[in-house]
């Protein structure tokens, strides 16, 4: 994990340097130009409160803040005339005053103009509105393409033509922070940080591909612009060029269950040349957990790193002590599966249960990850069947 | 026609043998609620159960803003978490604001268009005492292995399918309950105001708060049945093996949303027209004024109405919608801004140079005007599809919806609750404490929604039991605001059973010096049946004067 001080200066400065220039672009933009006067004040206001959006590092997301900026004045500008008038009115006519009540109550002209004035405004808003969807919709001539997949509740980015794919998770150190104040009131980032990053070079177009294995999912970077629903058999797109690097965090955004507030993003954006050593030092990865699977393992050592994956990937449904949550997702302890025959075990594991919430793990773990937890399943968490899985017999049974 | 039907119903009644008297009061003990076919006393059962599905709905919404007061998870699980804001969802939508509305329309439809009763009195029996029964049964949910539905009030596929807790199935039906409920009731409304006007009164005579209902009773007729058809395809799907979400057997869980928002559309429009109605009616009493454009106003809903069947999509602009499929959802729903727009200059346009005076009701609707139309821009900014993309699923959604709904159909609902009270029970509620009551209700409800708007933009999403650091600060203001708005309701109960139990009686038949309207015109509190004989066409015109067609 990169060290978390230094992380926030370096994108404070990012965003700094952002809001500066784009204060430039703004005064060009000729579009805007009668709401000049109002440009400066709230900026600098709602970004020491963080009660604004931010401007973000990418065309798209720059392009969605100046769309709400505006559309928030034009709305700013009707509220002040609409209630103006109304609280003078509440003000100067009542009764205790010795308001005497007018009686005209119909005008046909008056009722066209607030029909058409309002029209006419939509219409100034719909014009830029359209040109800017129309450009965050084209994911045309992207450099590289990274398929996102959801799962409940982690994410998997998979770098089309590399071979390279992995999972990103909350990190066990959030996790258990959310029922430890004290170490969650040292933390910079809590909820926001996972095991593995989605690396990104900056100044590269890139296109995401969002699909899910389960239920919806939602993959928002505000940072980036980018929010996109993961609809399982289905595939989304959408598009980003990082300017700035740096690292930006983001969240699921749509209900998938019941961690859907733990399953965090976090993107960091390097350089090109930064990018292509991350890429290559992840390929030797891949490489070596292949070969990891020819290994034979002993009990302790499955044992151990059985407990580590069980509580990554098992004990969110499943329960840190295997009970589960009655009615929703099976106990662990004394169940017939941990307990029984296990190569019924092992199908479970690799293929899932097909519909309930039981996913297929041998798409999302190794085969020594694989023989750890289903040893760990029957031999701790209440069990103790006795028997041991290595990773050949997964490799076989896949 | 009206009198048709009128021998009709007393000709029934006789073969029946319930009516020998014309002038028979309501039966004594419990008998008279479960068997009643009077629209007061169904208005008012209509009404107590909403208020107290109310308190219910609160309970809940007070269990996710104590979770939410600091960061961490402290008082209840994530997947108890979802039950509460899933339940709170539904009771609020399903059991308090659209009951609560029925309740209005029950006690004044008849009244406003000097009508002896609703047009169908057993079925509206029927349609209130079903949904105590749908309502328990939702309620029971919690209680089963599994517990209650978690997947949002908008129960999106396959969340709510494959991967949901047995008590869906219970959760279905209730829906489907509730649903029977509202379109009897919206059957009985439309068959009212269609056939039970007084018969000198014409369409354009009508109060808008009857017109109001009329358009709302539309869109309940057509929007109920299509929520009914998704949980009877999420109910095959989870229990008979067909796939109409599930992409592995040939459906599509986007289409699951479709079906849903062409409902769920129009139904935030069936829970936000009645409130344009009663302000309509209140803003006008205490202005001293006729209400400015009456026509525009029936053209402004009835456009509302019909726009809210063609702008579902707008909920979706993140599922993978077409290009042109979005621009056009974004051109028609910032649409809808311009009749929405003409209804509040109309009601800005009725307080200028009137002769205003702030009795509790009148508080509530000018609370009412400026909030939703927060509500409203907050709306406006949802609707540009690309700036949803920064806003969709956040907590300023969740700003938006309550400004409309809470700030918006439930401030109205009090307003009503405070306007007509004292013709329902004859006593004039305690003003100085209703006072306090609206002060501390405006301002804490503020404090509890306005800074959602703030957490929303940065950046956290909605739905989540716990949240990072950064958004600590407006949570807690937000939940301190929650919780006194939550207490104000222990205020608002008490100025109730006051006013009904020991309030100064109302001598006058018009509560309130310059209202208009046929309610008025029947003696205080309002005899169990009224308008045997339906009013002269001069009582009638005098009464809609405030309408200024004539």
């Amino acid at each position: 994990m990169p060290s978390k001080s230094s992380v926030s200066d370096f994108s404070y400065l990012n965003q700094l340097s952002t809001i500066v220039t784009s204060y430039i672009r703004k005064i060009k933009n000729l579009s805007n130009f009668y709401l000049l006067p109002l440009f400066f004040a709230p900026q600098l206001a709602f970004a020491e409160f963080g009660m604004n959006l931010p401007e973000g590092v990418t065309s798209v997301s720059r392009n969605i803040y100046g769309l709400h900026m505006t559309i928030f004045w034009v709305c700013v500008g009707i509220a002040i005339l609409v209630f103006g008038v109304m609280i003078y009115s509440m003000i100067f006519h009542r009764k205790s005053k010795g308001a005497v009540a007018a009686n005209f109550h119909e005008s046909t002209s008056v009722e066209l103009a607030w029909t058409l004035i309002p029209l006419a405004i939509l219409i100034a808003v719909a014009v830029p509105a359209t040109r800017v969807l129309i450009d965050l919709e084209n994911t045309d001539a992207a450099d590289m393409t990274v398929k996102i997949t959801g799962y409940q509740w982690k994410w998997q980015y998979e770098y089309i033509d590399q071979g390279v794919s992995f999972f990103s998770n909350l990190t066990e150190e959030q996790k258990k922070a959310t029922s430890d104040k004290a170490s969650r009131e040292g933390m910079e980032n809590y909820l926001l940080e996972v095991d593995n990053h989605l690396v990104l070079p900056v100044g590269k177009r890139i296109r995401f591909l969002m699909t899910s294995n389960d239920v919806i999912h939602s993959w928002w970077v505000r940072d980036l612009g980018v929010k996109q629903d993961a609809n399982p058999g289905f595939i989304n797109d959408a598009w980003a060029k990082i300017d700035v690097p740096g690292i930006y965090r983001g969240q699921c955004a749509e209900l998938c269950g019941k961690d859907h507030g733990f399953m965090p993003i976090v993107v960091e954006a390097k350089s090109e040349a930064d990018y292509q050593t991350w890429l290559g030092e992840q390929k030797e990865k891949q490489k070596a957990l292949a070969a990891a699977s020819g290994k034979v393992w002993s009990k302790e050592d499955l044992m151990t790193q059985g407990q580590k994956v069980y509580s990554s990937t098992c004990a969110s449904c499943h329960g840190v002590t295997g009970g589960g949550i009655p009615g929703v997702f099976p106990a662990m302890t004394g169940s017939p599966i941990t307990t029984g025959d296990i190569n019924a075990h092992i199908d479970i594991v690799l293929n899932g249960k097909a519909g309930t919430a039981m996913q297929a793990f041998g798409k999302q773990l190794s085969d020594s990850d694989l023989a750890a937890v289903i040893t760990y399943e029957r031999n701790a968490l209440g069990n103790s069947v006795g028997d041991l899985v290595q990773p050949s017999t997964i490799k076989a049974a896949r | 026609m009206s009198t048709t039907t009128t021998d009709l119903q007393d000709e029934i009644d006789t073969l029946e043998g319930s009516h020998d008297d014309h002038h028979h009061g309501p039966e004594k003990g419990l008998m008279r609620w479960v068997k009643t076919t009077n629209h007061k006393d169904i208005g008012t059962l209509y009404i107590w159960f909403a208020f107290s599905m109310l308190l219910i709905g609160g309970a809940m919404a007070m269990v996710i803003r104590a979770e939410l007061f600091m960061p961490g998870i402290q008082l209840v699980d994530p997947q108890f978490f979802n039950q509460m804001t899933t339940l709170h969802g539904l009771i609020m939508v399903f059991g308090a604001i659209m009951p609560a509305f029925v309740g209005l329309a029950n006690w004044q439809i008849p009244l406003m268009i000097g009508a002896k009763d609703m047009a169908l009195p057993r079925m509206n029996n029927w349609s209130f005492w079903i949904l105590p029964f749908a309502g328990m049964m939702l309620i029971s949910t919690l209680f089963m292995e599994g517990g209650g539905p978690a997947f949002g009030w908008t129960f999106y596929a396959p969340l709510s399918t494959t991967f949901a807790p047995d008590s869906t199935d219970f959760f279905i039906f209730a829906v489907h309950m509730l649903g029977f409920s509202s379109i009897m009731g919206a059957i009985n409304v439309i068959a009212t105001i269609m056939n039970m006007r007084a018969p000198d009164m014409k369409y354009m005579d009508m109060p808008l708060f009857v017109w109001t209902w009329l358009i709302t009773a539309f869109l309940l007729i057509a929007a109920m049945p299509v929520l009914a058809g998704a949980v009877t395809m999420m109910l095959t799907d989870r229990n008979f093996g067909t796939s109409f979400f599930d992409a592995a057997g040939g459906g599509d869980p986007v289409m699951f949303q479709h079906i849903f928002w062409f409902f769920g559309h129009p139904e935030v429009y069936i829970m936000i027209l009645p409130a344009f109605g009663v302000v309509s009616q209140i803003i006008p009493t205490f202005a001293r004024k006729p209400l400015f454009g009456y026509s525009s106003m029936v053209y402004a809903t009835a456009s509302i109405a019909l726009l809210s069947f063609v702008v579902w999509a707008h909920h979706m602009f993140l599922t993978g919608m077409p290009i042109a499929g979005q621009l056009y959802f974004m051109y028609a729903t910032i649409m809808i801004s311009v009749p929405t727009g003409v209804k509040v200059f109309n009601w800005v346009t009725t307080m200028w140079r009137g002769s205003m005076t702030f009795e509790t009701p009148m508080l509530w609707a000018v609370a009412f005007v400026i909030l939703f139309t927060i509500g409203g821009f907050s709306g406006l900014m949802l609707g540009i599809a690309p700036a949803d993309i920064q806003y969709h699923d956040t907590y300023f959604v969740v700003a938006h919806f309550h400004y409309v709904l809470v700030t918006g159909a439930l401030f109205s609902i009090i307003a009503a609750v405070f306007y007509w009270l004292p013709k329902w029970c004859g006593n004039m509620y305690n003003e100085k404490l209703a006072k306090i009551h609206f002060w501390w209700a405006v301002i804490s409800v503020n404090v509890l929604f306005f800074p959602q708007h703030f957490l929303g933009l940065a950046g956290m999403p909605r739905r989540i039991p716990d949240y990072s650091l950064q958004f600590a600060d407006f949570n807690m203001i937000s939940s301190i605001g929650g919780f006194a708005f939550g207490a104000s309701f222990i205020l608002l109960t008490y100025i109730i059973v006051d006013c009904i139990r020991n309030g100064k009686p109302v001598k006058e038949d018009r509560v309130w010096d310059s209202a208009k309207g046929l309610e008025w015109t029947v003696a205080t509190p309002a005899p169990y049946h009224t308008f045997d004989n339906p009013p002269s066409k001069k009582v009638i015109l005098e009464e809609s004067s405030h309408i200024g067609e004539h």
